[in-house]
């Protein structure tokens, strides 16, 4: 029983969405925290957080908690657009 | 039988309705216990209040869902919505080391603290791309369930299940070590007995309904948790800057802290910590990153509390529970909000306090301390001038005793517990005992909480795994649950005892578990998910490689460090400021004590060596691409699984159809 190749496209398409949050997810989980030290030359306005603290303690996890829900959406749209979504 | 299932999607669709008066109620009762305050009640009777009350609502939830149906007990039916399986993962996973040490760690370590909030957060990314979904798709009632079917039988199963154990037990502990602490303090009771107490709590939940009791419990405890920590910030901030929101406001305090650090060191109440010297109580900024851990350190904690996070059974299982793989999905996004609304605010709560410390303590006389340091003091939690400090007397005397002190508290002259900060800030701010009674409670549903599931994710894989899969695969239904129900009160009963003998480094411990979890777990997951050529041979070679480094660093820098220093080449680790080792290595090797096993913390190597300056926290960065690369290798040797298990493969990738294992009930 070889994969069909409707399954393929799907998998592939599910694949890159995959390394395309995974890259986000490095971004703002690592690489961006990185750069604390300049960052903290930034203060934000009005709040008084230096950029770099306020990146690490707020948002970064903010992008993550935008990032999940994004993510359910667009998988389930992948899904759908290859039939292998579940009914509503 | 329709009427029943009538009766279950009522029950379904009156979720919202049950838990808002559910919460009304809470609230209600806080205010109920704020008039009684303002009659004169003692503050003890309404610490008792709040712990009896939450205790029994908990207790009451548990025993009216209680189940004996197999996939009731196993994954609730697997019929818990998305929002509410989100809630309650959020009580499954914030634990009392989230609610009462987090803030604390910030406090001290500033900057390099948030390493953790980054690491609990960010892994459920992982957990929803990588693995999840899939697991919820295959259909299993355990982690070792998929590994086994996927990893050709009962030897991958076995090795799962020792991963299991091996990790839920050591955070089970550390939590049952919590409420015991929790109760101790509010309630006077004896620490050991307090242990004892919080178990019966425990027990109640998760004996009788199994998940599904588990999941409405949490969902309470969730409730209870989240009000109580946001309480006390929100009514600060509100008293401090006018604004109800203090994770906006705590910049203004950070901002307050960076000049007030300046302030001191210019006034001479503190030392800088610096690359040239850095004793012990000097200052290090709050915001400056890479003063506590190196980056290599700080950026390993971040990544192994990320994929431990995602390869964490007690965590995965929550997400068998949902009724279709769309909404495991939407759940784990759920859940990951739920845990920002704590995990953003903790930094908040280390601002306002370390505020609170640098201005109204530090530069102030000695005699002109406020009050509730004192009881805090009393307990041994804060010291002044090396000394505890139960009253203004024995501090003013604790720091004459000091040549050439002026009587003014200088940042060196102060200690502080971590645990306070917490649980402290109600009475530092100024609010009636009734705040602080509910930190209590809230501190108590997280512990609980976080105890339920592990206890159970133990009990199912001793149960389910080992007796049913490996033992008598012919046990009746009734059997195996009794079997379930007999192992939790046993596993329960255990980590309480060796919680109750307060074993030392038992939050050190939790970090270890998240590695241990990553070491063995991730990699047979990710590639059993995404890697159709792995193969059994090649997982089984890599989970066992993987998690045996893992573990051998681990034991062998904390409790053989001799032997590892001796014969696997360990050097001390090094400062993240100077540079420096930590410990001369070749004087503690002169010592009588050098190769002791098993030492005490205070023993000059212990948790003080390693390979490449990593801490043992991070033991999971060795082990897991340890796992990664001898999968790959081993597969790659061994012949490609068969056509049917490919098969499988591409069946549990497509969210359509019946899940792949099917149980019968």
């Amino acid at each position: 029983m070889a994969t069909s190749a409707n399954d393929q496209a799907h998998w592939s398409k599910t694949t890159r969405l995959m390394f395309a949050h995974l890259g986000v997810w490095l971004f703002f989980g690592y690489i961006i925290h990185m750069f604390v030290n300049v960052l903290n030359k930034v203060t934000i306005p009005v709040l008084g957080f230096p950029l770099g603290f306020y990146m690490a303690a707020q948002g970064s996890l903010i992008v993550f908690v935008i990032m999940l829900f994004m993510f359910a959406k667009q998988q389930d749209n992948i899904d759908r657009e290859f039939g292998v979504a579940e009914d509503d | 039988m329709a009427t029943q299932t009538t009766g279950a999607d009522a029950f379904y669709k009156q979720l919202g309705r049950m838990y808002g008066m559910y919460t009304g109620g809470f609230v209600a009762f806080i205010i109920l216990l704020a008039i009684l305050e303002q009659l004169g009640t003692p503050n003890k009777i309404l610490g008792y209040l709040f712990v009896f009350f939450t205790l029994a609502v908990y207790a009451v939830i548990g025993v009216a869902t209680r189940t004996a149906q197999l996939s009731e007990y196993y994954v609730a039916g697997r019929r818990v919505p998305a929002f509410y399986n989100g809630m309650a993962t959020g009580a499954d996973w914030m634990s009392a080391a989230s609610f009462v040490g987090m803030a604390g760690s910030l406090f001290l370590l500033g900057y390099d603290g948030i390493a953790w909030v980054l690491g609990w957060t960010g892994g459920f990314v992982l957990v929803s791309i990588l693995i999840g979904p899939y697991l919820r798709k295959f259909g299993a009632y355990t982690v070792p369930d998929f590994m086994s079917f996927r990893f050709g039988g009962n030897f991958a199963r076995f090795l799962a299940v020792i991963v299991l154990v091996c990790c839920s037990f050591t955070y089970v502990t550390a939590q049952i070590y919590g409420t015991g602490l929790i109760a101790s303090r509010f309630l006077g009771m004896q620490f050991e007995v307090a242990v004892f107490a919080g178990l019966v709590g425990i027990l109640l939940c998760a004996m009788l309904g199994g998940m599904r009791a588990v999941t409405w419990t949490q969902i309470a405890q969730y409730i209870v948790l989240i009000v109580a920590y946001l309480t006390p910030i929100v009514i600060l901030s509100t008293k401090k800057y006018g604004i109800p929101i203090p994770e906006l406001t705590y910049g203004q305090a950070i901002a307050e802290i960076t000049a007030r650090e300046g302030q001191m060191l210019k006034d001479g109440l503190a030392v800088l910590c610096t690359a040239a010297s850095c004793p012990a109580g000097s200052l290090k900024p709050h915001i400056q990153p890479f003063i506590n851990y190196s980056p290599l350190n700080y950026f390993g904690i971040i990544f192994c509390m990320m994929v431990g996070t995602a390869s964490l059974p007690h965590i995965l299982m929550r997400y068998f529970t949902t009724p279709s793989v769309r909404e495991a999905r939407q759940s784990v996004a759920w859940s990951l909000l739920f845990i920002f609304l704590l995990y953003f605010s903790a930094p908040a709560y280390a601002a306002f306090s370390k505020l609170e410390v640098y201005t109204n303590i530090i530069g102030q006389n000695v005699s002109s301390l406020k009050p509730w340091l004192f009881t805090w003091g009393e307990l041994g939690l804060i010291q002044i001038c090396g000394k505890n400090a139960p009253n203004i007397d024995a501090i003013i005397a604790a720091c004459k005793a000091i040549p050439g002190h002026a009587g003014i508290v200088r940042l060196q002259d102060f200690v502080i517990n971590t645990d306070v900060i917490v649980l402290s800030t109600p009475e530092i701010a100024g609010l009636p005992y009734v705040i602080s009674g509910l930190v209590a409670a809230g501190g108590l549903a997280a512990a609980l909480s976080t105890a339920d599931g592990l206890l159970l994710a133990i009990a199912n894989a001793l149960s389910h795994d080992v007796y049913y899969k490996m033992i008598d695969p012919k046990a009746p239904t009734i059997r195996r649950l009794t079997v379930a129900r007999v192992l939790l009160f046993f596993v329960a009963v255990c980590s309480a005892a060796l919680a109750s003998t307060k074993p030392g480094d038992i939050l050190a411990m939790v970090g270890w578990a998240f590695s241990l979890a990553m070491a063995g777990n991730f990699p047979a997951l990710v590639m059993g998910v995404w890697w159709k050529r792995a193969t059994t041979a090649g997982a089984i070679a890599g989970m066992i490689a993987g998690f045996g480094l893992c573990l051998f660093y681990l034991v062998c820098s904390r409790y053989y460090p001799g032997i590892g220093v001796k014969y696997f080449g360990m050097t001390s680790l090094l400062n993240p400021i100077t540079g420096l080792p930590i410990t001369d290595v070749a004087k503690a090797m002169a010592l009588p004590n050098a190769m002791e096993s098993w030492p005490t913390l205070a023993h000059p190597l212990a948790n003080k060596v390693g390979w490449f300056d990593l801490n043992n926290i991070n033991c999971g960065l060795l082990g897991m691409p340890l796992g990664f690369l001898v999968i790959y290798v081993v597969s790659l040797m061994t012949p490609e699984p068969s056509k049917e298990m490919q098969a499988f493969v591409d069946e549990i990738r497509k969210p359509r159809g019946r899940t792949v294992l099917v149980e019968k009930d």
